[in-house]
């Protein structure tokens, strides 16, 4: 099984990087970019087999190592493969 | 005084910690692998500055989990002195012995240079021989410095006198410009609620010798070993 996690600032929370990343497409000409942020994205190959039970496991590493709540947010996906 | 340093894959400032701590105390610091699990009765821990584990995921957010970590953190609020420079803040801040975060600096660029900061406390271990509102010349090496915290946590480190010591120019004013890296308030330092762990992100282990070109780093070792004797 295999569970995707999306880690993202929150909103309120200052993105540098994002910004850059944004002034950079605006020289490039890419005007229309009205905002940029910046995340990770992570892939787990779990042993687990039940989806719930996949899923609680992979809340606990947001919350102690994959995501720090201060500042970010996290989304999980869970897929059969 | 007994103190031991921390030292992770990657820390870069334990030698440096190690040869100031010897400087001011007369006594050497046990040198703890981060996968001890036991630590012998000190009166200082120090969490040093580097790169632990690369900065991989985020600053001190692996090496908060270290085998080491769980025994540090209790000690620590058994009201043992803990203090973390530059990785070693970040790692306080992700253990939660801290609030907030130091995030990447504002300018997007690693800061390597001697900074002013104003000393805004002095009624801990760590800067008891320092005077209030003293200036000093102190040099940060670090490219995620920029603290961060919500509101609530900032009103509540300024109404508990928890800031340590502020980003100045050479004046002792906290500007914008004299804020190298984007921190909240020019935050630099803060303490815990029980005042027994600093972090801070400048390095007062780099300027304690006369010979690396300045001493306001000293007072924070000598105020130690004081406090300890």
């Amino acid at each position: 099984m295999k569970a995707k996690v999306h880690v993202t600032l929150k909103e309120g929370v200052l993105d540098p990087q994002g910004k850059a990343v944004q002034h950079a497409l605006g020289s490039l000409g890419f005007g229309g970019v009205k905002g940029v942020r910046q995340g990770k994205y992570i892939e787990l190959e779990l042993a687990e087999k039940d989806p719930k039970k996949a899923k609680a496991e992979v809340e606990a590493m947001c919350r102690k190592l994959l995501a720090n709540t201060v500042i970010e947010n996290y989304a999980i996906d869970i897929a059969e493969k | 005084m007994k103190s031991a340093v921390i030292v992770f894959p990657g820390s870069n400032c334990d030698r440096d910690v190690k040869v100031a701590l010897t400087q001011s105390t007369g006594r050497e610091p046990l040198m703890i692998w981060h996968q001890d699990r036991t630590l012998p009765e000190v009166d200082l821990i120090v969490l040093p500055g580097g790169f632990s584990y690369g900065d991989y995921l985020r600053c001190g957010a692996m090496a908060a989990q270290s085998p080491v970590m769980a025994e540090v953190v209790a000690r620590a609020n058994k009201g043992v002195a803990v203090l973390g420079i530059c990785n070693g803040f970040q790692i306080l801040t992700e253990t939660g012995l801290l609030p907030g975060v130091l995030m990447r600096n504002a300018g997007l660029k690693f800061v390597c240079r001697d900074v002013h900061l104003r000393v805004e406390v002095t009624d801990t271990v760590f800067t008891r021989n320092y005077r209030k509102g003293q200036r000093i010349r102190v040099p940060i090496a670090h490219n995620e410095g920029n603290y961060f915290a919500d509101e609530d946590t900032l009103k509540r480190l300024e109404d508990e006198r928890r800031v340590a010591f502020r980003y100045t120019d050479a004046a002792g004013n906290a500007t914008a410009e004299a804020n190298p890296n984007g921190a909240l308030r020019n935050i630099a330092g803060i303490l815990n609620e029980k005042r027994n762990v600093l972090g801070l992100m400048p390095h007062p282990e780099r300027l304690a010798d006369a010979l690396l070109g300045g001493t306001d780093g000293r007072p924070m070792f000598e105020g130690l070993a004081a406090a300890f004797a």
